[in-house]
């Protein structure tokens, strides 16, 4: 009963929400922050080889940035 | 129960007050994909709709490439060749074997192309803005005609599961399907710990490791499944709601940027899920075993050079 009664207060839906979307969020943002500055160091190092790091730093990336897209998928689907 | 009663009684008053005042449609951006009519017992969703617009002008595409087909040839055909030989050697460089390139580049293109077209074709100002609205109850929702196919879970996780078992399927052909079952459920490993168990001791250890190996790799199966699926769908979707929220905010000028940037997520997540495919493709069709022994024996050869 009690519970009942606290549960129709109390709506614990939206911090569940932007929990999963802001920590999933911080998890990608480092993922992405790391490939981002190695590939600059990268390309740094060896200028020439831009083209060659460009793709796979954009594949590494959209890897990553898929753990936010799954944060945001749970957080839609949380009611 | 208690609570039940109160909500319905809540949703009850809220529905008089609507009653009294006439409302706009309400349109919630949905994780699932809508309606819009029935044949029979099967739901024709907006997201299959769109799907099936996007297979009618890849066939419409390639019906009017296929006539202007020539031997020398032409600007857009010259295009599509160069095109095609880049898609060619990226495959090439995932699978290193130009047998195993040739058998399955035919799906993993029209994999590709069917992802992109469908991406692309959720970005079309006429998705998600027509529709019609449908009375539930005493709530109207306004139900878009058309939702970027790929941005339905079905859709995704359909393509996944048919990409998951035909890779499979294609290390049955490739290598046998003893040797794929020995791969999940590892009998092989069971047996050599009493075959071999004279000749090194150290199999009574490594025969129950690699039969759990086996299983996990089972497991991974499904995790290909899910990650795929999620991955793509999400991406879209998050496109989608993207969309709406910045022309929520301000309609001109502002969503321009947003929209150049999900024609280059749509590129890039055709682009991996094909090569995902492609990996797991190749995956299946090499036979790990012989490939250790394989690597043994380069080292040795490596050994005698020195």
């Amino acid at each position: 009963m009690e519970k009942e009664v606290v549960s129709s207060v109390v709506n614990l839906a939206p911090l569940a929400k932007s929990l999963a979307i802001g920590l999933s969020g911080i998890g990608a943002a480092v993922g992405i922050g790391l490939i981002g500055a190695k590939a600059m160091e990268a390309i740094g190092r060896n200028p020439e080889a831009t083209g060659k790091i460009l793709v796979p730093m954009l594949i590494a990336s959209a890897f990553a940035e898929a753990v936010a897209i799954y944060g945001l998928v749970i957080a839609f689907s949380i009611k | 129960m208690a609570t039940n009663n109160t909500h319905i009684i809540e949703i009850e008053t809220n529905a008089e007050e609507v009653a009294e005042q006439p409302v706009a449609p309400i349109h919630e951006t949905t994780i699932y994909a809508e309606p819009i009519f029935h044949v029979g017992s099967f739901q024709i969703t907006n997201s299959l709709l769109n799907s099936w617009l996007a297979v009618l002008v890849i066939i419409a595409f390639c019906v009017l490439l296929r006539v202007k087909l020539r031997q020398i040839p032409g600007k857009v055909q010259h295009i599509f060749e160069i095109l095609l030989e880049g898609a060619l050697s990226l495959c090439d460089q995932v699978t290193n074997d130009r047998k195993i390139t040739v058998k399955i580049f035919p799906l993993v293109l029209s994999l590709f192309i069917f992802i992109l077209i469908n991406n692309w074709l959720g970005l079309l100002p006429i998705v998600g803005s027509i529709g019609f609205i449908e009375h539930i109850g005493k709530e109207s929702f306004f139900i878009p005609i058309f939702r970027a196919g790929t941005a339905d879970i079905n859709t995704t996780l359909a393509l996944s599961i048919a990409i998951v078992i035909g890779s499979n399927v294609f290390g049955i052909m490739a290598i046998g399907a003893w040797k794929i079952f020995n791969k999940y459920v590892n009998i092989k490993a069971l047996g050599e710990m009493v075959t071999k168990f004279r000749k090194d001791k150290n199999f009574i250890i490594v025969g129950p490791i690699s039969f759990f190996v086996g299983i996990l790799e089972l497991i991974g199966e499904m995790a290909k499944v899910a990650s795929l699926s999620f991955r793509l769908f999400g991406n879209v979707f998050a496109g989608e709601v993207l969309l709406a929220s910045m022309s929520a905010i301000f309609l001109y000028l502002l969503p321009t940027p947003f929209l150049v940037l999900e024609i280059f997520v749509g590129l890039i997540q055709a682009l991996i899920f094909s090569l995902l495919a492609t990996v797991y493709f190749t995956i299946a069709s090499q036979d790990h075993g012989e490939h250790e022994e394989h690597e043994q024996g380069h080292e040795e050869k490596e050994l005698v050079s020195i």
